[in-house]
């Protein structure tokens, strides 16, 4: 008798899958924040008699980079100017940003902002004696767009009372959509280029999550923004830990991928992004340093960021390392370089910090205060709270240690991957930012594909959104979108694969399966397929040997990038016999095979730029130091999906703001 | 940090429209078997500890266990979900318990106003429809 081998999951994987097939003029793949922004402005500008649909792999309610909560809005403009945003990027991004974009969403991103307390968000406000308000009481001041004052940790940060922000950013999404408009547990795994017209976006195929059904939409425009890439890298833990990573552990890569694999230029590929956090738990450290003015101290309890020999290493970097703020990947820089010098560990001298506060305090302050320190946590990283509980840490009596993380790829928050994206068609808008579509107008935020859009962390060059710049971002997207589908009313998208093919392209994993999961007794254990599971520690391996990853302290050479490209290849023809039992599993087939590709991108374009420009984020060997000489530009790709080739370019930079 | 489920509290929703933990999971984690109508996580490596489900459950039968990798047993910190707040209690792996309450929101859930009557005007600038409401003038940046 045969030994019954079951796949893990509860709804098996069959076959023939219902298949639905749907048109819509507009279709918005992703359900985050950006995705939300969209939801929230698009029907305001759709004419009579349009249609749209938005499909996220996950719900609404909680799905994106926001799902656990936020403790501080990132970027809220407030008294400040787009100009000094600007310049803030700038120099944090070391000089290589798309200034127009930048400019553009700090116009618009308070306006998102004053939204989310007009739904319901709490808002820290400042009193008339200078005190903290937070929840209702804040309300007492006034709003923020009535010119109540935010609680600021840095210029740009305004603290609120996060747990429920994507719900209530949601809810408010799902409503301005109609539920009837969404598809929820729906993941889009390819875009689809048009039969008839060269470069045109003409729909996507997924499937449920849910049940056994494949989705096929046509579309005239689209909008893809599922956030960065994550656990690409094998992560510091690699036990149950995995899934403790930084940013949502869901993000696939998706985005970059499906907009790559119909010949959108990607931009900025090699910047990626290394937070310093707690370690292990990964809790937020900002509100630690700005708000609790605590400091970093090495092993031998020297705050080292101020030594003569950090300000040495800074003056290398300069303009960016010698501005008032230390660019963030050459703060990972002056630690890492504490650590190699065996003056580890680093540690966030939180002791110091609250007892110099305190001291300034009565006890129903101080109270409060600790409080606030404990929301941080609670409100976006629940795990490192509980850390503390487990390490029986009480931060005004320890200390805790901070560590670079594994290397993450994202565009809105201290990073900046992602597509070549328009510019808004203003003047000041230099012409090469301009995305022109064949009728000759421009539409802000569209990809170089016709009728393919982004936001969020899909548009690179840019960075330092965070979750009310990407919601803004999508709404300017948003309105884009309902323009072009206007003014392409008349388009008729066709697909150049039949629904058999695509059935059997989104199903193929399933069907490695069903062919070959008798021949053995273990079901994971099979020579005919490999399981995604597996596929992601190879992934994992090969970049944190070769790629820069944490085993070498980010560092990485010209042969050893050679080496990973060799494995990615290998990889990318194994993904053929990726195997799938259940749901799940081809939900997991399908995001090794867009983290695959992300990286892919990610190495080639690091291989391409001649320079190490983000020190503490990555390390050149064969080429240290930064080069403005050769190398002030952005890297672009592009992935020609006819010939399967692809070519990497440098395109100007160009400074709009003056300093 | 992966979440746990309860064995004697969870009851599979069996009253509620939809599996809560299923319906909420960000990542797909959360699963009902449906022969002893229990839900647990089918791959708890792959969890982010956002206890999106924890604070869904109707019937508090989701804790989270933290990661063996790095997390000392003993401890839990487990939020109670209000209309307007959420309660925490976190217990120390000393036994230590400390308590806090913080504000999730100023309205009621379902009245966050989406603008649903209004529509834009200009379709052609670049103003936003509440900014176009507003009278918004867009910036120009002030060039060298």
């Amino acid at each position: 008798m045969a030994i019954p081998n079951k796949p893990l999951g509860e709804t098996k994987a069959v076959r023939d899958p219902e298949v639905e097939e749907r048109e819509v003029d507009i279709l918005i793949v992703g359900g985050g924040m950006a995705a939300c922004g969209t939801a929230f402005e698009i029907k305001k500008w759709m004419s009579e008699g349009q249609t749209v649909l938005l499909c996220d792999k996950a719900a609404m309610e909680r799905s994106g980079a926001v799902a656990q909560g936020l403790s501080a809005i990132n970027t809220y403009i407030g008294d400040n100017t787009p100009e000094d945003y600007v310049r803030m990027v700038r120099n944090d991004l070391m000089g290589i940003v798309r200034e127009d974009l930048i400019f553009d969403l700090g116009t618009h991103v308070d306006d998102s902002v004053h939204l989310f307390e007009e739904w319901g968000l709490p808002i820290w406000k400042k009193s008339a004696e200078g005190k903290t308000l937070d929840g209702k009481k804040g309300q007492a001041m006034g709003t923020l767009k009535s010119g109540a004052k935010c609680v600021r940790t840095g210029k740009w940060q305004a603290m609120i009372n996060g747990e429920s922000y994507k719900r209530i950013v949601a809810e408010a999404a799902k409503l301005a959509l109609g539920v009837e408009n969404i598809l929820e547990r729906c993941f889009i795994v390819e875009i689809l280029l048009d039969a008839n017209v060269k470069n045109r976006i003409a729909g996507a195929v997924g499937f449920s999550v849910r049940e056994n059904k494949i989705y096929i939409i046509k579309c005239k425009t689209m909008m893809v923004a599922c956030g960065g890439a994550v656990n690409i890298y094998q992560p510091r833990s690699v036990g149950e830990g995995k899934g403790r990573c930084w940013y949502p552990v869901w993000n696939a890569g998706s985005t970059y991928t499906m907009c790559m694999q119909v010949g959108a230029e990607l931009t900025m590929m090699e910047n990626r992004f290394t937070p310093a956090r707690f370690k292990d738990g990964y809790g937020p450290v900002g509100a630690w340093f700005l708000l609790f003015k605590a400091k970093a101290i090495n092993g031998l309890g020297e705050s080292y960021a101020t030594s003569d020999a950090a300000k040495e290493e800074l003056a290398k970097y300069a303009p960016y390392g010698t501005a008032a703020i230390t660019p963030t990947c050459l703060r990972n820089h002056l630690m890492l370089f504490e650590m190699k010098a065996g003056r580890g560990p680093i540690q966030m001298d939180t002791v110091t910090a609250l007892a110099t506060l305190g001291a300034k305090l009565d006890k129903k302050e101080l109270k409060h205060l600790e409080s606030e320190a404990w929301e941080d946590f609670l409100d976006m990283t629940c795990g490192q709270a509980n850390l503390w509980c487990a390490q029986n840490c009480e931060p005004e009596k320890l200390n805790s240690e901070i560590m670079p993380t594994e290397p993450y790829l994202l565009g809105s928050h201290s990073g900046c991957c992602g597509l070549w994206a328009s510019g808004p068609d203003f003047d000041w808008v230099p012409e090469s930012y301009k995305i022109k579509a064949p009728n000759g107008k421009v539409y802000n935020r569209m990809t170089t594909v016709d009728g393919l859009f982004t936001a969020g962390d899909g548009v690179g060059g840019s960075g330092h959104k965070f979750s009310s710049g990407s919601h803004a971002e999508g709404r300017i997207t948003g309105k884009a979108m309902a323009r072009y589908a206007k003014d392409h009313a008349d388009f008729k998208p066709t697909l150049s694969k039949t629904k058999e093919e695509l059935v059997a392209l989104v199903y193929k994993p399933v069907n490695t399966f069903l062919d070959h999961c008798g021949y053995t007794t273990a079901i994971d254990i099979n020579p005919n397929y490999v399981k995604p599971s597996g596929m992601a520690m190879r992934l994992m391996k090969a970049t944190h040997e070769y790629g820069a990853g944490t085993a070498t302290y980010y560092q990485t050479s010209t042969k050893s990038l050679e080496i990973c490209m060799d494995l990615l290849q290998t990889m990318r023809e194994d993904c053929e016999k990726l195997a799938a039992g259940d749901l799940h599993e081809l939900m997991r087939c399908w995001e090794i095979f867009h983290r695959i590709w992300t990286v892919e991108a990610h190495l080639r374009h690091i291989l391409f730029r001649k320079e190490t420009r983000y020190p503490g984020f990555y390390y050149q060997a064969d080429y240290p130091g930064q080069d403005d000489e050769n190398w002030f530009c952005f890297v672009n790709s592009q992935y020609d999906p006819k010939a399967g080739t692809w070519e990497c370019k440098k395109r100007d930079c160009i400074k709009i703001i003056p300093d | 940090m992966p979440s746990f489920v309860i064995q004697e509290k969870c009851d599979g929703c069996k009253g509620g429209d939809k599996t809560a933990c299923m319906y909420i999971c960000p990542n797909d984690l959360m699963v009902l078997d449906p022969n002893a109508m229990k839900a647990y996580n089918q791959e708890p490596d792959q969890c982010w500890e956002c206890f999106s489900c924890v604070k869904i459950c109707p019937t508090q039968a989701i804790e989270v266990r933290g990661y063996s990798d790095f997390v000392p047993l003993g401890s839990s910190i487990v939020p109670m979900l209000g209309t307007e707040d959420i309660m925490w209690t976190c217990k120390f792996r000393n036994g230590m318990i400390k308590r806090f309450k913080f504000p999730i929101r100023t309205t009621p859930e379902g009245t966050a106003n989406a603008y649903k009557d209004l529509r834009g005007k200009d379709i052609e600038s670049e103003l936003l429809c509440t900014e176009e409401v507003d009278g918004t003038v867009l910036r120009t940046p002030a060039t060298a």
